[in-house]
């Protein structure tokens, strides 16, 4: 990597922290942090009349934080000049262990492995089909975050990391869907997360636009 | 003059003999029952009414701390913890429209008139969880003869209060409710002697999150129909509009009453989870029941009628 002068080298040169793994162990303790947290509340019984559904609300509240956030590394870089790409893979893994999690308590501590239950919601409801969707367009991200993948996948590999744009879109649907009524707090969460998905449009349009300049000139 | 009459079914019918009897240690354990049959308790003065259930009540922490009431904020927590401007002393009840003695009448005028009675009602929430709540207040049809239904009267429409001063979640942003909450039943379900105009909880005066100082308790229908902090009710001929109604009436109907056949859009009805039965790990979630288990006393309100077309 070029090295870059002043404020934006110290950022890449930082970021290149995050590929200790001293560092990364300490990053990823600080992104469990919020579940472990709750759960110690869970299990103490400070988490309200309704500990289950406060456990699970909260598990996919982060789960859309660390989306958005891993999401808004590419454009950080592009329009601020702030490079946090080696932030990258963590985010979007913490993103989609929340996401993991959430589905956990829904099925194990929710509905209490009721599978009946949990194939009607899933096969009727389409705020649970949006949240189903948005976990399984993670699921193969997650599992092709490793270098050998990337390496093995070429240019597959970013095709297919474009699939985290239907979980963004599914996931904020399933969001809005979540209360009865429109819900200011999952708003500003949805409109942060479509202001991220027009950036990308945006510059993947551009992209597009320069390789077909490109190979016309 | 024409008049509504009212159906006055014999005790037995309403409550099965094996359930009064069994009232009697539920009210007794939940230390309601005071010598004579009239329990004083933090300054309301109530005494055993003829509905009761095996169920253990919910905890008056859990009751008080975890509500619905968009008028004091979305969250749950929310009720409890924004309410604390509210003001439901002194506070008038109207009661108008197609009756013969339109009533206007302080609260505690009214809670004078009638001692509260305590009923322990099973709560189900459209939100498909539920509780158990000892309520202290008073059957709703015997406040309505007093005001002597007009024949033509056919709805009761409700109304409960705008006070974006006192109430936070009424200065906009709440979702898109239109203020104020408005609510309505059928006169015959009104004068159901399930219905009932709660003024207390757990024997004490009714605090500002559950719907101070008196709200509707309908227990075989959803949550949202017992509307709180009620100004004033109003006879009337035509179905009246309900909030909830008007904001998504695909979702939620006129009727609302509980039945686990008939699915919300976006969850199943056929389960709830128990507010307040195990903690982290050992929460209950049990069948729901038709009209919330009160079949027996209001199914034959709606024979003959479609219910998954009137939900």
């Amino acid at each position: 990597m070029k090295r870059m002068s002043g404020r934006v080298s110290d950022l890449v040169v930082s970021s290149r922290w995050a590929r200790k793994p001293v560092v990364s162990l300490f990053l990823y303790t600080l992104g469990f942090t919020p579940a472990l947290w709750f759960f110690l509340l869970g299990v103490r019984n400070e988490l309200g009349p309704d500990p289950v559904r406060s456990f699970e609300h909260t598990l996919g509240l982060w789960a859309f934080r660390f989306l958005l956030a891993s999401l808004a590394i590419t454009p950080l870089r592009v329009m601020f000049g702030v490079n946090l790409i080696s932030y990258r893979r963590m985010l979007g893994l913490l993103a989609f262990a929340y996401a993991f999690m959430h589905v956990t308590t829904y099925i194990v501590l929710d509905l209490r492995f009721d599978f009946a239950i949990l194939y009607r919601d899933l096969t009727r409801r389409p705020f649970l089909i949006f949240g189903m969707i948005a976990f399984i367009c993670l699921l193969p991200l997650a599992i092709t975050s490793n270098r050998m993948s990337i390496r093995k996948l070429g240019r597959n590999w970013r095709r297919l990391h474009r699939l985290v744009y239907p979980a963004l879109i599914a996931a904020s649907v399933h969001f809005l869907m979540a209360f009865k009524t429109w819900h200011t707090d999952a708003l500003l969460y949805v409109m942060c997360g479509s202001a991220l998905l027009a950036v990308w449009v945006v510059f993947y349009g551009m992209k597009l636009q320069k390789l077909r300049l490109g190979s016309s000139g | 003059m024409a008049s509504y009459s009212f159906p006055q079914p014999l005790p037995g019918e309403i409550t099965p003999k094996e359930h009064y009897l069994r009232r009697r240690t539920i009210l007794s354990g939940a230390g309601l029952l005071a010598a004579g049959g009239v329990a004083k308790a933090a300054g309301l003065q109530t005494h055993a009414g003829p509905f009761g259930t095996s169920e253990t009540p919910t905890s008056r922490d859990d009751i008080t701390h975890y509500n619905n009431f968009y008028e004091f904020g979305l969250d749950k927590s929310d009720p409890a913890r924004l309410s604390g401007d509210f003001h439901s002393r002194p506070w008038t009840l109207r009661i108008e429209g197609a009756v013969a003695r339109p009533l206007t009448i302080d609260i505690d005028q009214l809670i004078a008139a009638h001692m509260p009675e305590n009923r322990v009602y099973r709560m189900r929430c459209v939100e498909a969880w539920s509780m158990v709540i000892p309520w202290d207040g008073i059957p709703l049809a015997d406040i309505l003869r007093q005001v002597e239904p007009l024949g033509s009267a056919k709805f009761v429409a409700f109304r409960s209060v705008f006070r974006p001063d006192e109430m936070p979640g009424q200065r906009g942003g709440a979702g898109g409710i239109s203020w104020p909450y408005v609510e309505g039943l059928r006169l015959d379900e009104a004068m159901n002697p399930l219905t009932l105009l709660a003024v207390g909880l757990y024997g004490d005066i009714l605090p500002s999150q559950n719907g101070a100082p008196l709200r509707l308790v309908v227990p075989w229908k959803y949550g949202f129909k017992g509307i709180k902090s009620v100004t004033t009710l109003s006879l009337v001929e035509t179905m009246p509009p309900t909030s909830w109604n008007q904001l998504a009436p695909d979702e939620y109907g006129f009727y609302a009453n509980v039945n686990p056949e008939v699915d919300h859009p976006r969850w199943s009805q056929a389960s709830e989870r128990v507010i307040g039965s195990g903690g982290f790990f050992g929460e209950k979630r049990q069948p729901t029941r038709m009209f919330n288990g009160y079949g027996e006393q209001v199914a034959h309100l709606y024979t003959g009628m479609d219910l998954r077309k009137y939900y």
